[in-house]
């Protein structure tokens, strides 16, 4: 069995670049993050096997100007059989940022997210072998973005347009396929005194036939208000976005070509 | 004897204290120097830089009238230290009292040297008089972390008086206060009629990029349109930006106006392509800001403060 894995990841790495083959690892986390190891047995079963892997390509600002709103993106379209992305941040107080389950849709998506100081930020993509596949990126923000109350905390705004959603997909140009929406949400942390956590739960994305696109299951450290940036490989089609929050309020909303 | 482990920790003592010296060494002096603009008007230009613990702060620009009542100030500067030495140098120009210290607006750079003006009427907007209170101290700890022990004792300081814009005499000169919006929800540029120096506040940089954390481009290009009536007016002699050289002409009003227009267009068509806002921020920068200090890391924080309301904009109530 360990022969046979080493075997594929020998003929893996015939087929990516040095560069990237040195760079697939089982040990020695790239970003040298004195919290992986709790990372590690926090998300991963002690039998899975994990590999850091740049296939899963994580991209944030070097330095998060708001660290309300850090913008994310997670890319790991260049592997295949992916069944699930987890997508986590070491130092945070809650480390769980979401998770996807992208089914026709590839596995890519841009969101922001809140950070309360510098701290990796990682995905890991989980194949149909069981194998997870890590990646990530460093960023550095001066903090306070998940103990510090949202926006909408402060306005009586949400409340009228809770779960409300704007979106719009491309169906020209380089960006053909894409599809962005917005969610009016406060997503709060719960780490704010006075303020229970409060947040979207579930996201889910169907075409008109019912196929499901994506599905999402969202945490606390998504930021308020939450933008979420998703490519089909096929566009063109209507798109269904339905899901809850923690306190059972539901949306459904349609956004066509 | 000395042992080579004492020798290493002795070393390393040895390197601590050098460094502990040659930072007292600069004393967190600001080395202050007031440029004159015309008689009676004069500017204490800034670094064309971001904070940090070299420059202490000093990255802003402050001035100051003469009349013959008294001096007015326009601006504090960065820091308790900052203000106290702006204050000495003044004393060192003119022997008058200072008669008011005018705030262009509530930002932290031109408003925490207060403390040294403690006593002395302080004025500003009445909406920069109700920011400086509510993220004053917000603000003062960011420049805690940015430009360390040059910020020691800073305190903020609320302005006492809250001004009204409109041609008023103030010790002996006549100045117009415009109100202005657009850097910040509340900006204030003063002109000097006797002089003809405009102090142009943060609405203006010159050869720096602009910061917009608080910004609104539109309101921010209307009063771009309102200080360049006045750089036509004939008595016109020159403008002091918030941040770099002073000018004699409306160049940096020009080059203000420039670049905003490019980053409103920029923001504008990223949102329409449907551009996530880690595309956004990975744009190349074009080449006629590339001499321009700071423009990558301002443009950055651009998309960070603007992006959000922009394609919010472009994504339509799906029901």
């Amino acid at each position: 069995m360990r022969l046979t894995m080493t075997v594929a990841a020998i003929a893996l790495a015939a087929l990516m670049s040095p560069v990237d083959a040195a760079s697939l690892q089982e040990t020695g986390d790239p970003l040298a993050s004195a919290r992986w190891e709790d990372m590690r047995r926090q998300f991963f079963p002690p039998e899975a096997r994990v590999l850091f892997d740049p296939r899963v390509k994580v991209t944030a600002p070097p330095l998060a100007e708001n660290p309300m709103q850090v913008p994310i993106a997670v890319d790991a379209s260049d592997l295949s059989g992916i069944v699930e992305v987890v997508v986590f941040a070491d130092f945070n107080p809650i480390v769980e940022v979401l998770r996807f389950y992208p089914d026709a849709a590839p596995a890519v998506l841009g969101f922001r997210i809140k950070l309360q100081q510098s701290t990796p930020v990682r995905a890991a993509a989980r194949t149909a072998d069981g194998v997870w596949h890590v990646g990530g990126t460093l960023v550095e923000t001066t903090g306070g973005g998940c103990s510090a109350p949202s926006v909408a905390a402060a306005s009586p705004e949400w409340q009228s347009r809770l779960n409300e959603v704007s979106g719009r997909q491309w169906s020209e140009g380089p960006n053909a396929g894409r599809l962005r929406l917005r969610i009016v949400h406060p997503m709060d942390t719960g780490l704010v005194a006075g303020t229970p956590a409060f947040h979207l739960e579930e996201i889910e994305f169907r075409d008109e036939a019912g196929t499901r696109l994506m599905r999402l299951r969202t945490f606390e450290p998504v930021a308020e208000n939450p933008v979420f940036t998703l490519q089909q490989a096929h566009g063109g089609k209507p798109v269904i976005a339905s899901g809850r929050d923690n306190n059972g309020n539901v949306f459904t909303a349609r956004i066509a070509p | 004897m000395i042992r080579p482990r004492n020798l290493c920790r002795r070393a390393a003592l040895l390197l601590a204290l050098a460094a502990a010296v040659a930072v007292s060494a600069a004393d967190f002096d600001y080395r202050l120097q007031p440029r004159k603009l015309a008689d009676g008007a004069y500017a204490f230009i800034g670094a064309r830089e971001d904070f940090d613990t070299v420059n202490g702060g000093n990255i802003v620009n402050t001035g100051f009238l003469v009349g013959s009542d008294g001096i007015v100030v326009i601006d504090s500067g960065p820091s308790k230290r900052y203000g106290e030495q702006m204050r000495a140098a003044i004393a060192l120009v003119s022997s008058r009292p200072v008669a008011l210290t005018i705030l262009t607006h509530h930002h932290p750079d031109h408003m925490l040297g207060n403390q040294a003006f403690a006593g002395t009427p302080i004025g500003a907007l009445a909406p920069t008089v109700a920011g400086i209170a509510a993220d004053g101290n917000g603000f003062a700890e960011n420049l805690f972390r940015l430009s360390g022990d040059w910020m020691k004792g800073t305190e903020v300081v609320v302005p006492n008086r809250t001004l009204q814009p409109g041609r008023q005499q103030v010790a002996g000169r006549w100045l117009r206060l415009i109100a202005l919006a657009g850097h910040t929800h509340a900006d204030l540029a003063v002109y000097d009629e006797k002089s003809g120096i405009l102090f142009a506040g943060d609405i203006v940089f010159n050869d720096r990029a602009p910061t917009t954390p608080h910004a609104s481009i539109d309101a921010w290009l209307k009063a771009l349109a309102e200080l360049e009536a006045i750089t036509r007016e004939p008595g016109f002699v020159a403008l002091l930006p918030g941040h770099g050289e002073p000018a004699r002409d409306a160049a940096p009003i020009r080059q203000t106006r420039e670049w905003l227009l490019w980053l409103r267009a920029t923001l504008n068509k990223a949102a329409a392509d449907g551009l996530d806002m880690t595309e956004v921020l990975a744009l190349p920068l074009p080449a006629r800001w590339a001499s321009m200090p700071l423009a990558a890391i301002e443009y950055r924080r651009s998309v960070g403060h603007l992006y959000p309301a922009i394609e919010a904009e472009t994504l339509a109530h799906a029901h």
